[in-house]
């Protein structure tokens, strides 16, 4: 097993400060929000300010502070039904791949038929259907999400834990006779570490970005504040007829910079995953860094070991 | 390894490469049809199960504003008060549906299916037009940018994994705000000049396209990233294989040693097709939200603001069919265009 190597690559970087700036928010963004997100107590349409920093509403309520109490908010469903779907995925996805057989044809059409149903459709009829004191509680909400977003995960981990399944170091620890559970959670799950931290990161994005989506349709409690909620008011308050541009883009680059974060840190784990990409990415300077002398070319991409700026070290 | 040789056997029996192509498009067929039904019965079962009884609910909030007949209809639709097993509902349920009967919508009065056959050609022109043409576009410029790896062209790639994690709504917003808004380039929203009446006038279909070209771009913009990036890491990947080489080798012009590359680097975006028109569909219910278009989109927010619960159960029907339908359609592209999953196994 080679251990969970996170490649050091400005991409990377420029992705888990981006998302650490967010995370430190989630925690003390309602403590830090300069006013009350609900008062609408000043001048209304201000644009920003040294007072307001991103301006007031139409209603006469703060940007900012709505921003800062949303994230938490927006970010915790994101991570909780993130970290719901995550876990499902595996445990399908291990289950289908290694055991195989019947187990396997049922987890794989359940999967499947997941993966067919549109999503957010699915979860705007479950969640109208729910109890209005539920569709209140982002909790639920988040679980549903949970229930409509993993089974995209759990078809690639089955696919990877099929082609783990035969490899020799697998077939020695059955011959050892070590049980099924522990060569599913220490053989083959270790392997699986990069391919789960994708599909962490990508049900992440999806899970903010369709709980957002719902909030931004009004389908959530509108006056719990988060980002989807902050576009439904400037939606519904004609901010675009208005150009009240202060208003409507704080919401939306929050969301889009999550996205983007949990992107860049995917792509650090696509290139750790497969070589060519890394040495694709490179720009002339950093090429001769690592001693390539020349463009990759057609029918030759060199293989890194390192990662490009692993290596700078090194060097 | 006799040890696993029956798992051996059964994964292959299930392994979709060591099948006969024509036996996995009857697999997929299958499981979609399998969806097709459980998507009918999770519509069954949903309104029955849920706590809080939302049809009793919804009923108690209809007494004296419709007329008795039609809480009976509801009623009935939902099998409430006619003590029958949940069994005979079923039954029931199903052989109304192949009837193509969907209920009578609460808000609008009308059969929920004459309902969705007046508007669905909104959601179908635009959205259709918006994924073909994003995926031709996106796919070619993946080409092009997979071709140039390397060289100062990949800042497109920071660039497009941001325009990626945008939210459709936000960048359908942002577009009204500028385009329509501040700079009058095109109408604010609506599908036709309001003061027309729909017919086949040539001043009426010129009046839709107009209309039309904003919340197309958007759709465009918003989905042209990712078939993008993702033509873009296939041609890289491709463009270190042998005969991509062999080739270059050939002294083939550039133009043919791209067109060689990218006919094979196209397949998994093929492939993709078929996954992402679930994402499409989903998301695009919002252009029409955002661009007050009609369609089936703007019918299903509605339907949920006003608990029109036959409404809504028909547009998810509607919308699920519509998508395992282009799945298929997309399963089946890909046969055409990939020859390996035509010839028959050899083991």
């Amino acid at each position: 097993m080679t251990s969970l190597r996170i490649p050091r690559s400005p991409k990377v970087i420029v992705g888990l400060v981006i998302l650490s700036i967010f995370i430190v928010l989630t925690v003390i963004g309602p403590w830090i929000a300069p006013y009350d997100p609900n008062a609408n107590t000043f001048i209304p349409n201000l644009t920003p300010s040294w007072e307001h920093w991103f301006g007031t509403t139409t209603l006469g309520q703060d940007v900012l502070s709505q921003l800062l109490v949303g994230c938490r908010v927006t970010m915790v469903v994101g991570f909780i039904a993130g970290l719901v779907a995550t876990l499902i995925s595996i445990a399908v996805g291990l289950a289908a791949g290694y055991i195989g057989g019947r187990t396997d044809e049922g987890l794989s059409l359940l999967a499947n038929v997941f993966l067919a149903i549109p999503g957010l459709p699915l979860l705007i009829v479950i969640n109208s259907y729910l109890p209005a004191g539920s569709q209140a509680n982002p909790l639920v909400v988040g679980l549903v999400i949970a229930l409509t977003g993993w089974a995209w995960g759990a078809r690639v981990l089955r696919a990877q834990t099929m082609s783990l399944r035969d490899r020799d170091f697998v077939e020695a620890s059955r011959i050892i006779g070590e049980k099924r559970w522990r060569i599913m959670w220490s053989e083959i799950g270790p392997n699986l570490l990069p391919i789960i931290a994708a599909s962490l990161l990508f049900t992440i994005l999806y899970a903010v970005g369709v709980y957002s989506t719902l909030a931004f349709l009004g389908l959530t409690n509108v006056s719990t504040w988060n980002w989807g909620t902050m576009m439904y008011w400037a939606q519904s308050n004609n901010a675009a007829l208005a150009n009240e541009w202060w208003w409507l883009a704080p919401p939306g680059v929050a969301i889009a910079l999550v996205g983007t974060s949990l992107a860049l840190i995917n792509f650090g784990i696509d290139e750790f995953i497969n070589p060519r990409l890394r040495a694709a990415g490179l720009t002339a300077r950093q090429r001769r860094r690592v001693g390539l002398t020349r463009r990759p070319r057609l029918g030759f991409t060199p293989v890194l070991r390192q990662s490009p700026t692993d290596a700078k070290k090194v060097s | 390894m006799s040890g696993s040789s029956p798992r051996h056997k059964a994964s292959e029996r299930f392994d979709e490469k060591g099948t006969d192509g024509v036996r996995t498009l009857l697999r997929r067929l299958a499981i979609y049809l399998f969806t097709a039904w459980t998507t009918i019965t999770v519509n069954f079962i949903l309104p029955r199960l849920m706590p809080g009884d939302p049809i009793q609910q919804l009923i108690g909030k209809l007494q004296g504003r419709v007329t008795p007949e039609m809480i009976k209809a509801i009623k009935a639709q939902f099998g409430q008060g006619l003590n029958q097993s949940m069994w005979t509902q079923y039954v029931h349920y199903i052989n109304q549906l192949l009837h193509g009967d969907l209920g009578i919508s609460i808000t609008l009065s009308s059969p929920v299916s004459d309902v969705l056959s007046s508007q669905i050609w909104w959601t179908v022109g635009l959205i259709g037009v918006g994924a073909v043409v994003s995926f031709f576009i996106g796919t070619a410029l993946g080409v092009l940018f997979g071709w140039t790896r390397g060289s100062r062209a990949d800042v497109v790639i920071p660039a497009a994994t941001f325009l990626q994690s945008v939210p459709y709504y936000f960048l359908g917003t942002i577009l009204i705000m500028i385009f329509a808004a501040t700079l009058h380039w095109f109408p604010l929203m609506g599908a036709y000049d309001p003061s027309l009446s729909p017919d086949w006038s040539w001043t009426y279909i010129a009046s839709v396209l107009r209309y039309g070209e904003l919340p197309l771009a958007s759709i465009v913009l918003s989905s042209l990233a990712g078939w993008m990036l993702g033509m873009r890491n296939m041609m890289v990947t491709t463009m270190s294989e042998d005969f991509v080489l062999m080739a270059v080798a050939k002294g083939l012009s550039r133009r043919r040693v791209m067109w060689h590359a990218a006919r094979n680097a196209v397949l998994p975006s093929v492939a993709n097709l078929a996954l992402t028109i679930g994402l499409l569909v989903s998301g695009s219910l919002l252009v029409e939200q955002i661009f007050n278009y009609p369609g089936v989109g703007n019918l299903l927010v509605n339907a949920v603001g006003n608990e029109d619960y036959p409404l809504l159960q028909g547009i998810f029907l509607l919308i699920t069919f519509t998508v395992l339908g282009a799945n298929f359609l997309a399963d089946a592209l890909y046969y055409v265009l990939d020859p390996r999953t035509r010839t028959a196994a050899v083991h």
